[in-house]
């Protein structure tokens, strides 16, 4: 498998903002080859920041994708839009927004017996965010091992005011989404694996088998509640969760 | 209104007999193409009048059609109501008959509880919000007496809102101190997530769902009163139930309700 080659052509695609063929259209790649394909992309713009997202973490998502597990990515190094930032539109090639509940950890994490509970007594706080995605393959097209690749589409994000999560049941939290003041959507926690925090489980199990861990002061955007919507210039997004508060972006 | 009142009657009685019998009927709006909302809203209280005869008080309404996704199916830009009779209305834990129905859905609602009587018009969500005293979990076997759920807004109106059995929770919640519009809901079928959703999914707030219902019934001198129980409308999309279903939705603050079918 040529790392280096698929790599070049997928950070090509974020700086030149044009999408590409999927490469498993070329090749077939196991879920492994796909997460080295990652970290190589993820070097060569910048390196990664400490910040993770995850995807395709709703049972909805998994069945569409005729997949059985989640995926994960690194936010590059200055890729965050800071709360009353504007976000730069025209730097993505096809950009969306997603709802998602984000965690802070207070202590590292990992290990391949790690849960829910795990999790949740290591969370320092959870944060209301937003995940801006930007797949690299034209119209969202793609399999597991592609969009792995693709670094989970991983483009920008904005979280909230940090809140403990001492007392709140994460699975029951109400999440409405908006755009432009107009209801797009709503859920509760339970649309990402069933709890938000055992999909950050998933993913600490999941850096483990690569002989990763997750450190101390982590972010882990947990995954999205709804289905992600394009925005455009001008699109007002605002995600309002129960007892954690809101955050909002505007794209300019 | 467009259509004599005999006709209107006859609409209303096909309704009953369809619900009685399991038989469903084409569409009114097939049969009858004529028929406008008022002529709807005249034959739901026909079809209202029969059960009534046949046991129940009106002891409160439901909403439907309260999401943007199912007033565009529809082709509407309007919920609709229709009342809830005490025969319909059934505790935490029942088994419901799926024969008694034609091609029954499940949803789960936040229904609400009257503590003031509110009359509109020119209710405000505000004003409406001081007339609501507490929350229940619920959930509302839906079922359609037209053929296929082939229904335009006509169709549903006349047939009781497509509504057929109300299971409410054990419990009132006091609506003070929380938004509902956050309030968030995770429905199963035998354990299983099928979908999750939040309060603001009815018409963007159930408060707001009660203010419209207040303001739509004005015309008709009905005031909403101390008591009732408003079904404010769907949070997630409708599913359909086999038997032995067991159906469950827990709402954040509210706790849960369920029902099983057989």
């Amino acid at each position: 498998m040529d790392t280096d080659r698929f790599a070049d052509r997928l950070a090509d695609a974020v700086r030149a903002r044009t999408a590409v063929a999927p490469l498993t259209e070329e090749l077939d790649l196991t879920v492994d080859d796909a997460y080295a394909i990652q970290d190589a992309v993820i070097e060569r713009l910048g390196g990664r920041s400490t910040v993770a997202k995850l995807g395709l973490t709703s049972r909805a998502k998994q069945e569409q994708m005729n997949v059985a597990e989640p995926i994960y990515g690194w936010f590059v190094d200055g890729s965050a839009t800071d709360i009353g930032q504007p976000l730069q539109v025209d730097r993505f090639i096809q950009p969306r927004a997603e709802p998602e509940i984000a965690f802070l950890t207070a202590e590292p994490l990992s290990g391949p017996g790690v849960t829910a509970a795990h999790v949740l007594t290591a969370t320092a706080a959870v944060l209301p965010a937003l995940d801006i995605l930007d797949s690299r393959y034209a119209g969202y097209r793609f399999t597991l091992p592609d969009v792995a690749a693709d670094n989970a589409s991983a483009a920008s994000f904005c979280v909230g005011d940090p809140i403990p999560v001492a007392g709140i049941d994460l699975r029951l939290t109400g999440c409405v989404f908006e755009r432009n003041g107009e209801l797009v959507a709503t859920a509760a926690g339970a649309a990402v694996l069933e709890h938000p925090a055992a999909a950050v489980a998933w993913f600490v199990r999941k850096l483990h088998a690569r002989g990763q861990t997750l450190p101390a002061g982590s972010l882990v955007l947990a995954g999205a509640l709804t289905a992600a919507i394009p925005i455009t210039t001008g699109d007002v997004v605002r995600v309002t969760l129960d007892r954690l508060g809101s955050v909002e972006l505007s794209c300019r | 209104m467009t259509v004599a009142e005999d006709v209107r009657e006859q609409l209303a009685e096909a309704l009953y007999r369809a619900r009685l019998d399991r038989r469903p009927i084409p569409p009114l709006t097939e049969t009858h193409p004529d028929l406008d909302l008022g002529d709807a809203y005249a034959i739901q209280q026909g079809l209202v009048r029969r059960l009534q005869q046949d046991g129940g008080e009106v002891v409160g309404y439901k909403l439907g059609l309260t999401s943007a996704p199912m007033q565009e199916m529809l082709g509407v830009d309007t919920p609709d109501y229709g009342p809830v009779l005490s025969s319909m209305v059934h505790d935490d834990g029942t088994t419901l008959l799926l024969d008694d129905h034609i091609q029954p859905r499940i949803e789960a609602e936040i229904a609400l509880v009257l503590r003031a009587p509110l009359a509109g018009p020119e209710v405000s969500t505000l004003e409406a919000g001081r007339a609501v005293g507490s929350a229940v979990a619920a959930l509302e076997l839906v079922d359609s007496r037209i053929e296929d759920w082939r229904i335009g807004l006509i169709d549903t109106v006349a047939d009781l809102a497509s509504c057929a059995q109300i299971v409410l929770g054990a419990r009132e919640v006091p609506v003070d101190g929380f938004d509902l519009r956050l309030t968030g809901m995770v429905v199963r079928n035998n354990g299983d997530l099928v979908d999750t959703g939040a309060g603001a999914a009815a018409l963007g707030d159930p408060i707001a769902a009660v203010a419209w219902l207040a303001n739509t019934l004005a015309p008709y001198d009905i005031t909403l009163e101390p008591g009732q129980v408003i079904m404010t409308g769907a949070l997630h999309k409708a599913f359909p139930v086999t038997s032995g279903d067991q159906v469950t939705a827990r709402f954040d603050r509210l706790g849960a309700v369920s029902c099983r079918f057989a």
